[in-house]
């Protein structure tokens, strides 16, 4: 039960950091909060012992994504433009919002607690768990390779057709 | 030998891509468009239902009637929108070189939706389906492009976030993503509130990426600021295969309830309703035919509401209807916007006497899509109408043919204020629209016709492939 606790706290970071990452105006600040929101994933997936993924999560995601928006942002160069002041959230709707998620942690911890709610049914044979990794990518998801060198090429063609400026255009 | 729809395009992309010859927009173009006519051959080749090929890489990929059948949609109504392209003059041949390669991906994706058996496959072709759509609709850089973009993005991030929670919690119970793994979880713990809020955080997603009321704010703005081959694509086949084949797909392994059954019966007459008033007070006339399409996606899912073999057929045979029809229509709008360079229908009037053959299409295609006998929207809604009827949801089979008429309401303002009446002075230089559309038009008008003439044919048809 402690362990549930220790998830909730940390779900509760993954919302606010990602909360901050898309609201922030210095994109570099917004890039960086993103990673911080994959170190906090790769600690839950950490916990659910599932360490591969956690690797995965946390060398990729919190790493090299990381690493490869912070370049091309630097290299890009975008303009800031400081809208700080006509976009401020005022400080009472932040103290609503933060105070919503506190709720929605607080109702959850209370429902797990009090109600006993009963969880999820798991069938007598679902041994997912036992699945190696290798099992898992090369046996059983060879089939979700193939889609993600297709989301991988769409994901170049997103950022030439989107980024690339044509000879005729401003 | 399914493996060879999923991997041809993607190795397309690829020769297309690499700078062994500098591949321009022709050679793009006319590779996407030989591909989807191999493909819509294909799908008839007897050995198109030999599994060895998948067999020997051990992929999971199955094909039956229903894939069958989005297969060849999928084929034709790429091909229309790739013939669109070609005659566009508006998009840059980077563009259209850009264009081609985002319609092979998104038809690899399309192809892979139709053949997995596995709902985690699922969620992963269609989130390249709908990333290759976001690019498609930002095309021209336009803000209204790049705004309905953007409002697709958002929505269908959330729909994203709601179908994969759904997953993990199925993938929780079932132990695996596998169909008949989760068929028998659901067999088990089919009443289990969790699966229940699981099965409708699933449908919502799907509602949402299908454009089905009251999740369909993004649709008319995608469907009417993106290019106009992207129109034709998005409204004849994406919204179809990612939002309702996926639901007539899960249809079967979910074991609906009958409140359910309910949601889909109140979801599908709202949009229905809803879609028919909404396309009756647009000015915009790829907006009007985005309205029109979700009423028509709304017929598709009171057909599942009706919890019939009957109604999943009709269901089936309503959308690859609704995909020719409504493609046809779009093909048609962009033909006057090739020609008018613009949308709006207050500016149009009496364009029958300069453009025959999109006006003669024009009118066929509404008459189907408004159900009038004997084309093929008339059989689909009859076969809706039926499946509705005989489950005893006779209010629903009502409200069906209710709105056959505000569909007729709509389609003959529609046809009235653009090719009736008498030609404004400064359309009377305007010429038919170039070959390539006109060929897509009487193309797709062809599938209509000898779909209601041949109706009995394709019935058996039909019937063979849904018996394997």
């Amino acid at each position: 039960m402690e362990n549930l606790y220790i998830h909730i706290f940390l779900l509760f970071l993954v919302v606010i950091t990602s909360v901050f990452a898309v609201s922030h105006f210095r994109i570099i600040r917004g890039a960086i909060l993103l990673g911080g929101v994959s170190f906090f994933v790769s600690i839950i997936l950490f916990m659910l012992k599932a360490p591969m993924a956690a690797m995965f999560e946390l060398s990729v995601c919190a790493g090299l994504i990381t690493v490869i928006f912070i370049s091309v942002i630097s290299i890009t160069n975008p303009p800031y433009i400081d809208q700080r002041k006509q976009n401020r959230i005022s400080m009472w709707k932040k103290i609503v919002a933060l105070l919503s998620i506190i709720l929605v942690c607080g109702v959850c911890i209370y429902i797990i607690d009090e109600k006993n709610i009963a969880f999820i049914p798991v069938m007598k044979n679902a041994s997912a768990a036992a699945m190696t990794t290798k099992d898992s990518i090369w046996n059983m998801r060879h089939v979700d390779l193939i889609g993600q060198a297709l989301i991988l090429l769409t994901g170049i063609f997103a950022v030439v057709v989107l980024f690339k400026k044509g000879k005729d255009e401003k | 030998m399914f493996l060879l729809l999923v991997l041809i395009p993607l190795i397309l992309v690829l020769l297309l891509n690499i700078n062994l010859y500098k591949a321009g927009q022709k050679t793009a173009v006319f590779a996407a468009g030989l591909f989807s006519l191999f493909q819509m051959f294909f799908v008839f080749s007897p050995k198109f239902l030999s599994t060895s090929f998948a067999d020997m890489l051990s992929l999971k990929f199955e094909c039956d009637g229903i894939s069958w059948i989005m297969l060849f949609t999928i084929s034709i109504i790429s091909f229309a929108s790739i013939c669109v392209l070609y005659a566009s003059e508006t998009l840059s041949s980077r563009k259209k070189f850009n264009f081609a390669n985002l319609i092979l991906l998104s038809m690899a994706g399309m192809n892979g939706l139709v053949f997995v058996r596995d709902i985690f496959s699922i969620y992963v072709f269609i989130e390249i389906i709908a990333a290759t759509s976001y690019v498609l609709i930002a095309l021209d850089k336009t803000k209204k492009s790049l705004e309905a973009s953007f409002k697709y993005l958002v929505l269908s991030s959330v729909a994203t976030v709601m179908m994969l929670s759904a997953i993990a919690v199925l993938f929780m119970a079932a132990g695996s993503t596998e169909f008949v793994k989760v068929a028998e979880m659901y067999k088990q713990y089919g009443t289990n509130p969790l699966i229940i809020a699981a099965t409708i955080f699933f449908i919502a997603g799907l509602f949402i990426k299908g454009g089905v009321m009251p999740f369909h704010g993004w649709l008319p703005d995608a469907y009417g600021a993106a290019p106009n081959p992207t129109s034709v694509f998005l409204a004849g086949i994406v919204t179809k295969t990612t939002g309702i084949y996926t639901l007539i797909r899960l249809y079967a392994i979910f074991d609906f309830s009958y409140s359910v059954q309910m949601v889909f019966l109140v979801f599908g007459a709202l949009s229905v309703i809803v879609g028919a008033f909404g396309a009756i007070n647009q000015n915009n006339f790829k907006r009007m035919l985005a309205y029109s399409s979700i009423s028509q996606v709304g017929y598709i899912v009171l057909a599942f509401g009706s919890g019939t073999i009957m109604g999943v057929f009709a269901g089936m045979l309503h959308l690859f209807n609704h995909s020719v029809f409504k493609a046809l229509l779009f093909v048609n709008a962009s033909a006057i916007d090739s020609e008018l360079k613009t949308n709006e229908i207050d500016k149009m009037a009496g364009l029958s006497s300069q453009m025959p053959v999109t006006s003669t299409t024009s009118i066929i295609a509404f008459l189907s899509t408004a159900g009038i006998p004997p084309l093929a929207g008339f059989w689909s809604k009859l076969l809706i109408i039926i499946a509705l009827w005989f489950s005893g949801n006779r209010e629903f089979a009502v409200v069906a043919i209710l709105a056959s008429v505000l569909t007729i309401t709509y389609f003959l303002i529609m046809q009235k204020k653009v090719f009736f009446g008498k030609l404004k002075e400064k359309f009377y230089t305007i010429k038919e629209a170039p070959f390539a559309i006109r060929f897509a038009s009487l193309f797709l008008c062809a599938i209509t016709v000898l779909t209601g003439l041949f109706f009995p044919l394709i019935l058996n048809f039909m019937g063979f492939l849904f018996s394997f």
